[in-house]
Formats: structure tokens, sequence, C-alpha cells
């Protein structure tokens, strides 16, 4: 079959590979129809990830049709059409039955600080990913779901990462009525953060970016105000004076680790790799909430240490907020969305390019050409 | 309270213009149906709930050939199941080996894990000269997508402050290359010298 793999940082080539095969009774080998690039596949792609290994691939944002099933499998067969959140999880460890699937301790041996991901490198538990013609699925009765007849392919593709992440940021931050909520970033999450802040009330939503085509979409899809930081010479000091020097209820860094803004963490975070990324973004949301606001984090950064204003948290009595996204918790109450008219996720899709063209994919996402958001993997074309 | 006198937060009223619950309704499709955190669904945080996950175990049957996986030491024993991409192997793979000796908690972890990926990615590139596919950093990179996707219109008059470290990128990629060429370089030239002495 053939798949994306990895060759070293910001190189990436498809090449074919064995096919991924039965090894679990519970697992299902799904034929991948449609996946994306995630903002956090670019830190695997530039290298970030420790345990990023040669060959590996990547892809956590997939949906497929189910090719075989272990023998244990009970709620799948073979033809299925199936959407599969990016968590492994067993469904019976101490977390997963408290509901925190993201944190499973059953299906990564590499690290206990973090569940299973596929194609998210060996600090997740050495998965191939879904940027392929083919998947191995563990846990096939727990994680995968039938797509519902009525949903759109492209929209389901994005509940199984992206959407979930932006609504689940916004719950974090614990949003009530009448709320200013600041979201640090404009991508994929950044868009459904801000979308989801209203669904929970807010009463502003104040979107922060330096590309101003996602600030365009920001304002379009998501109702937002909009602020482009490199108009500034202090973003910080606009949103105090934005929010009457008050400072936001709520921020979300929906950023992560590769967060531009500060030239110095850019190159010491992500060029030399000597923090687990660049902190700028959380930096920027723990000066912009209000003294006992709520940061909420979803922008993925990587296990090393960071350089973060702890001591400013601390002194404004914040309460922070982050986890890896239950998915599939989030899913019964997003369809619902979907199917009222609130949300409609492939709004911000950008490109859709076949498996082949997956490098120039990577590049074009990486440094933001061609007005790029959302890149969905056309697999296997049906 | 005087206009022109102190605002919020120096003293003790909500901000101002935040518009109502029934302008934003008008405005927003969908403003406010989640606002009540039951409605939420990670609200709250931990529901227990081992029923309704679709497990139909207590604990997983243990994947086979586990022998030799390695797992972090803060882990009581290797977990049921786990990914099989790219065993260890070679001299990265006992790099990486001797990280999982360390916690999570210690540099020296992830420190020498990415000394692994660093030497696991130049040695692929070496030995990819001796195979029938060797790396080609064009297409590898995706750079041609520079072209093809309105690269110089992207960057040019719009303001976007990573274009202030995006050259930084080649040399990230290049550069190693770059100096093991020369370094190979002056290493035959100062063997010739000495021969020719």
């Amino acid at each position: 079959m053939k798949a994306m793999v990895y060759r070293g940082p910001y190189k990436i080539r498809v090449e074919d590979k064995p096919m991924p095969k039965i090894e679990h009774p519970n697992d299902a080998i799904i034929k991948v129809t449609t996946a994306a690039i995630c903002g956090s596949d670019l830190h695997l792609y530039h290298g970030l990830m420790p345990d990023t290994r040669i060959g590996h691939t990547f892809g956590h944002e997939f949906i497929g049709v189910v090719e075989e099933v272990g023998p244990s499998v009970q709620n799948l067969k073979r033809g299925d059409r199936v959407m599969v959140p990016f968590n492994i999880y067993c469904g019976s460890c101490y977390f997963c039955a408290r509901g925190l699937y993201s944190n499973c301790h059953n299906v990564n041996p590499n690290a206990t600080a973090v569940g299973g991901i596929y194609g998210y490198s060996h600090t997740t538990g050495g998965y191939d990913g879904g940027q392929a013609e083919f998947v191995r699925v563990p846990f096939a009765d727990v994680g995968p779901t039938i797509i519902p007849d009525w949903m759109d392919s492209e929209d389901a593709v994005l509940l199984t990462d992206a959407l979930a992440t932006g609504y689940f940021g916004a719950q974090l931050g614990s949003i009530a009525e009448g709320d200013t909520v600041i979201v640090f970033g404009a991508g994929p999450v950044g868009l459904y953060a801000a979308k989801s802040s209203w669904l929970m009330g807010a009463g502003r939503v104040i979107v922060i970016d330096h590309l101003e085509y996602r600030l365009e979409k920001a304002r379009t899809f998501a109702h937002a105000e909009t602020f482009n930081f490199a108009e500034y010479d202090d973003i910080i000091v606009e949103m105090k004076r934005t929010t009457d020097f008050l400072g936001a209820d709520v921020v979300i860094d929906a950023v992560g680790a590769e967060a531009d803004g500060n030239f110095i963490q850019q190159v010491t975070g992500t060029k030399l790799k000597l923090q687990g990324g660049s902190p700028i973004a959380l930096n920027w949301a723990i000066d912009s909430a209000r003294k006992g606001g709520t940061v909420s984090v979803v922008g993925a950064y990587g296990p090393i240490f960071s350089a973060v204003k702890f001591g400013d948290a601390l002194n404004k009595g914040l309460t922070l907020r982050m986890n890896q996204t239950p998915v599939k918790r989030q899913w019964p109450r997003l369809f619902e969305h979907i199917q009222n008219g609130y949300l409609k996720p492939n709004d911000i899709v950008t490109h859709r390019i076949p498996l082949e063209d997956i490098a120039e994919g990577y590049h074009m996402f990486s440094a933001k050409l061609d007005n790029c958001i959302k890149t969905l993997i056309i697999a296997n074309p049906s | 309270m005087a206009a022109s006198g102190p605002s919020t937060p120096y003293v003790a009223n909500k901000p101002k213009d935040i518009p109502t619950a029934e302008a934003l309704r008008a405005r927003i499709p969908g403003w406010g149906v989640d606002l009540d955190r039951k409605d939420r669904p990670s609200y709250p945080r931990e529901i227990y709930d081992p029923e309704g996950t679709g497990a139909h175990w207590d604990y997983p049957d243990e994947q086979p050939d586990s022998e030799g996986r390695e797992r972090s030491i803060e882990h009581g024993q290797l977990t049921p199941v786990f990914g099989t991409s790219v065993p260890l192997h070679g001299v990265s793979g006992s790099i990486r080996r001797y990280a999982y000796r360390y916690s999570e908690g210690r540099a020296a972890h992830w420190l020498l894990l990415l000394l692994g990926d660093r030497v696991e990615a130049w040695g692929a590139h070496a030995s990819s000269f001796v195979t029938l596919r060797p790396d080609n950093p064009i297409t590898e990179t995706g750079v041609l997508s520079e072209g093809r996707r309105h690269g110089i219109a992207s960057r040019l008059g719009k303001k976007r402050v990573d274009v202030n470290h995006q050259w930084i990128d080649p040399i990230v990629v290049a550069g190693p290359w770059v100096a093991a060429s020369a370094g190979a370089v002056l290493a035959v030239r100062a063997i010739t010298r000495r021969g020719r002495r």
C-alpha cells in the first residue's frame, strides 16, 4: 500500500509499505478514504517531537471503510463507513472509565504523560497514522463510530480532531454568559474554538493571528473581532485597552509549539529545538487574561521544558486548564450542532490533494502558502 | 458616577459594551445553546461510566510479540496494546533504548531521544544513496509548491511575521549536509597533501 513516510525534519515522501495487519483481537484495518493534515503534524514534520522515527507514517485525522476486523470485534463489520477519533484508547482503564479517553493508560508504553495517538511518534505509542491507504485501528469496538448517513464526509474527518478540539478548548474555558473570550490562533482549531465560544454564551470573541487571510475567515466564519498582532507594537497592551484594561475572562491558546511573535523564542523553540516549542502564545494568553480568569490550552506542546511565565499565572490567580481532547465524548453534542446548522465544519477547508502530493501539501501548510487553512488528503477516492 | 471618572477594573462594575443575550442570539446562529454547563459534553471533567465506552473487557487481551518492546520506566508494566511502527534498530535504536532508562521527568530522556532522531535521520539519508531510491530534497521537502502555490505572492506585502525566520529553514535542512560535504573535502585535501609530501 502507499503511505506517507517521514524522512527527517522537513522531509517526507510516499512509499510502498506492507499492508497493516490485525495484531490484537480487537483491531480493525481501515481503508482510508479521506485524511487531513493537522497543525500539530507540523511539530513532527519539523522534528520537534522526540522519538519520531524515519519511516513512521503520520496522520491522526482520518475516516474510511472497514476492510477487516479482528476476532473479538462486535460493533463493526467489513464495509462499514467509519470516523476514527485521534485518540487510541482501551475504554476500560482507570482513566477511560472516567471519560478521560485521551489519557488512556493501556495503549502507550513509551510515555505515561500522554495517551495513544495515531501517527504521532513513538512518544504517543508508535502507531502508524492514517495518511496512507490503510491503517491499523486498535480497540475497534471503542473508538471508531459509523458515520451517520446524513453527515458530509468532510465534516466527519474534521470531527476526528480539529472541530472536537476547538469545541473542547472552549469548554475548558468554563465560559459564562457575557464573558470576553480571546482566542490566540486563527488556524482550524482556533476558528472552531471561537465559533464554539458563542455556543457557550460568550459576549465578545476576539481572535488574534498575524495571517490576514485567516483573520478574514475568523470574521466571516466565527463572527469574531480580529486583531493582527503584527500591526501592534505590543498586542498585550492592545488587549488590555480593548477590554477596558480588565483583561479577558477566558483566553484560549489554539497555537501551541510553533507560535510566532518573538524571534528568539521561535529560534530556540522550533529551529534549535531547545524548548518543547515556542511558548509565545501561552505567555500572551497568561498576560491577556484578567486576574482570576481562565486560560485554556489546546495548542500542542512537546514534552521538553518551555520558558513559560508561570509566576504571572500564579500572581494573577489564573485557572489553567488543558488536555488532549477526549474526542468521542464531544461527538453526540457536536452531531446535534451540525444537524441544527450551528456549525458547518468544512467551511474552513481550503485544499484537497491526492496522497501522492502530500510533501507539497505539508510545505504549503507549513509555509502558509496559497491562503491555506485546512488541507484534506484524498487517499482512496470513492 | 461621572462619565469621566474611574472605570472598570478600578471600580466594581462589569465592562461596558457587552451586547445583550437577545442581540447576540439574533446575530450568532446557536448563541448560548451550551450556556448550561450540563449541556457541555466534558462537564464535569470526570464521569465514571465504564459501561459506556464500548469495551467488553475489564482488562484487554494482551497483544502478542511484545518481547523487547521499549517502555517508559514510569509504567508498572508493558501496556497490553502498543504500536509496532518502526521498531528500534541500529545505532539510533541503541541511543533511544538508553534514553528509556530515564524517566519522563528527566531532561536526559528527551534529549537522548532527540539525539536518536537526528542520528537516525543522518544515517537514513546517507544510506539512501546506496538504494534505488535516494533521498531527493526537492521532492521530499515539497519546495516545488513555492511555485505552484504562489510562494512569493503569499508572503509579499502581507505583514507576516514568520517571514523573518523562514530563511533559517533551508539552513536547518541543508546545513548538516553542507557542513559534512565541506568536512569531507577538507579531509580529502589534507590526505592528498600528506601523500604529496
